[in-house]
């Protein structure tokens, strides 16, 4: 499993529900490449044009809040977002964000759009290269890190079922 | 130590004989519920698991884009019709039969207390106002309950809230939900369960505590919980599937936080733009209003129609304001036939439309332009939720939407009378 995501930031602040991240009117397809052209098109039209593989997301409290519509992580995963930093998240988008295999670190984190930054899931720590800032987060429980080593719930649930057999 | 209504429930079904905050199970889940958007995704990933669908716990209702609004969501609602014939899922709903989709589970008897449902929609917490805990998921979730029946939940810690007292007249569940997020905040709740009581919250009907229950959401919690009692039973009777029994908070159960109000301080208010938590008294905001929706999982019931048609009764729609009503469900709708309610809302000037979500979340059937504004019964008013990002939704219980249609401006129901 990869611990160590380094990417440009983008910048956003409290409280981003998952209408922003991905419009209702877009939620006709679960294709990530589609839903990826839609990513906060509302809110930051620029954005789909811009991300850049490997970016990561560097947000306030409450991320991911509103809607428990999937198709919020998967326009991201599909967008190229490497990881989500947030001081905190909603915990649908949380629990979407892992099982679908996209880290998600709750750390808080004084950041500007384009300033690299890297997050280290290893040692809990999150820094902004630009400017030699780091803070640290809390490790994520052992059911949840198992789930993450194994790249999400379906591949657990596979395993559970036995499915190879 | 005793546990909360959430630990109780928590623990039983996952063959504990008790659990912690922040403990992680794994728990035997009663049903699982997905819509025409969520459930797409999840049937993609279940026909990659190698085990037949646990056809029983499966619920399939499409609400959000049907009647189909593009080829688009044509395609997604028939792949849910699809996947419903091909596993033989009894409980599918089409339209005509269905309408939105947490109604519908607390009509259809699926919702008791001491039950454990998960669904694809934020709004399953729902079904907390009748004791069971109930919580939104993700599609991947869903599909791996659809193979396995039990999902991991790490318990929560949980809130207490206590409204005591006798409520205003027009003073309903809406408006006790708006103001307990208007004080603790859109993350106040954040991983945890509310658990909500008092005798103002006894003296409710149901209807008044599933839409307190539907908004816990918007405060970040995980589960909202009302201690069901004999309204509960007596809703449930002829109704209900299978049994239940009705789970109870220990005395010394532990919260977190305990939160307590006068039933009689609490006024008919609204939530502002662009947050459930921007509140302030109806009687002391002063915008005009382009659309006025009543309807949706939070406010689209019999007795939410009710109290509209009351205030409507030889009135007009304000000239300047377009009023949608939405009855829930096929229950609701035919119910408001039968006791001429559309004929009221017609005589109005109001726009009645079948049960969907559309345009509760943006989806159709009522989309805002740039700067226009909308009261809506329904439960989220974000930057662009029901159109355009220059926008604008009011929430509000019924009788405000309705004064403030009458009246083409957000107006306290005392002002219209009756």
């Amino acid at each position: 499993m990869r611990t160590v995501f380094k990417g440009r930031a983008w910048r956003f602040g409290d409280n981003v529900d998952t209408d922003q991240v991905i419009p209702a009117e877009h939620l006709v397809t679960m294709d990530r490449t589609e839903l990826a052209k839609h990513a906060f098109a509302k809110v930051r039209p620029e954005f789909a044009g811009k991300v850049q593989h490997g970016d990561i997301i560097v947000a306030g409290r409450n991320f991911g809040c509103g809607s428990s519509r999937e198709h919020a992580p998967r326009a991201l995963i599909g967008a190229g977002v490497s990881c989500v930093v947030a001081e905190s998240f909603a915990r649908i988008f949380f629990r979407n964000a892992i099982n679908i295999g996209l880290p998600v670190v709750e750390a808080r984190l004084g950041v500007s759009d384009g300033e690299l930054v890297m997050v280290d899931l290893g040692n809990g720590t999150v820094t902004n290269i630009s400017t030699g800032v780091r803070s640290t987060f809390s490790s994520y429980p052992q059911f949840v890190m198992m789930l993450m080593e194994k790249g999400g719930l379906i591949p657990y649930t596979k395993e559970r079922l036995d499915c190879r057999k | 130590m005793g546990g909360t209504i959430a630990e109780k429930i928590l623990a039983e079904k996952a063959g504990k004989k008790q659990v912690q905050p922040g403990d992680i199970v794994e728990a035997e889940v009663d049903y699982v519920m997905v819509n025409d958007v969520t459930g797409p995704a999840a049937f993609d990933e279940f026909e990659g698991l190698c085990t037949p669908l646990l056809e029983k716990k499966v619920v399939l209702i499409p609400d959000h884009y049907v009647p189909n609004k593009d080829i688009a969501s044509a395609i997604q609602a028939k792949k849910m019709r699809d996947f419903a014939r091909r596993h033989k899922v009894k409980n599918y709903f089409e339209i005509g039969s269905g309408g939105v989709c947490h109604q519908l589970m607390i009509e259809q008897g699926f919702a008791a207390p001491g039950r454990l449902i998960v669904g694809a929609d934020s709004h399953t917490c729902s079904y907390g106002a009748l004791g069971a805990f109930a919580t939104g998921i993700g599609s991947t979730e869903a599909a791996s309950v659809f193979a396995r029946g039990v999902l991991w939940f790490k318990v929560p810690e949980s809130m207490r809230f206590t409204v005591d007292g006798k409520l205003g007249k027009h003073v309903s569940g809406k408006d006790i939900i708006l103001t307990v997020i208007g004080e603790i905040g859109v993350e106040g709740a954040l991983y945890k369960s509310m658990e909500v009581g008092g005798t103002s919250i006894t003296a409710l009907p149901l209807a008044d505590r599933i839409t307190i229950a539907n908004m816990g959401i918007e405060a970040g919690a995980k589960a909202c919980i009302i201690q069901p009692d004999e309204k509960v039973d007596k809703y449930l009777k002829g109704r209900v599937r299978g049994r239940y029994r009705k789970v109870k908070a220990d005395a010394d159960a532990a919260y977190s936080e305990l939160w307590e109000y006068d039933g009689a301080d609490i006024v008919p208010v609204v939530a502002k733009p662009s947050l459930p938590s921007n509140v302030a008294p109806a009687s002391e905001v002063d915008v005009t209003i382009d659309q006025a929706y009543l309807g949706s999982c939070t406010n689209g019931r019999i007795e939410d129609l009710r109290i509209a048609a009351k205030l409507l009764k030889g009135r007009k729609v304000h000239r300047d304001v377009r009023m949608i009503v939405v009855p829930a469900t096929k229950e609701v709708f035919d119910q408001a036939v039968k006791e001429g309610l559309m004929k009221v809302f017609s005589d109005a000037g109001a726009y009645i439309s079948g049960p969907t979500c559309g345009a509760c979340l943006g989806g159709y059937m009522g989309i805002l332009a740039p700067g226009e504004r909308c009261v809506s019964s329904t439960n989220r008013n974000f930057v662009g939720r029901m159109g355009d990002k220059d926008s604008e939704v009011y929430l509000a219980s019924p009788a405000v939407v309705t004064a403030s249609a009458i009246k083409g401006r957000i107006t306290d129901p005392a002002e219209v009378g009756k």
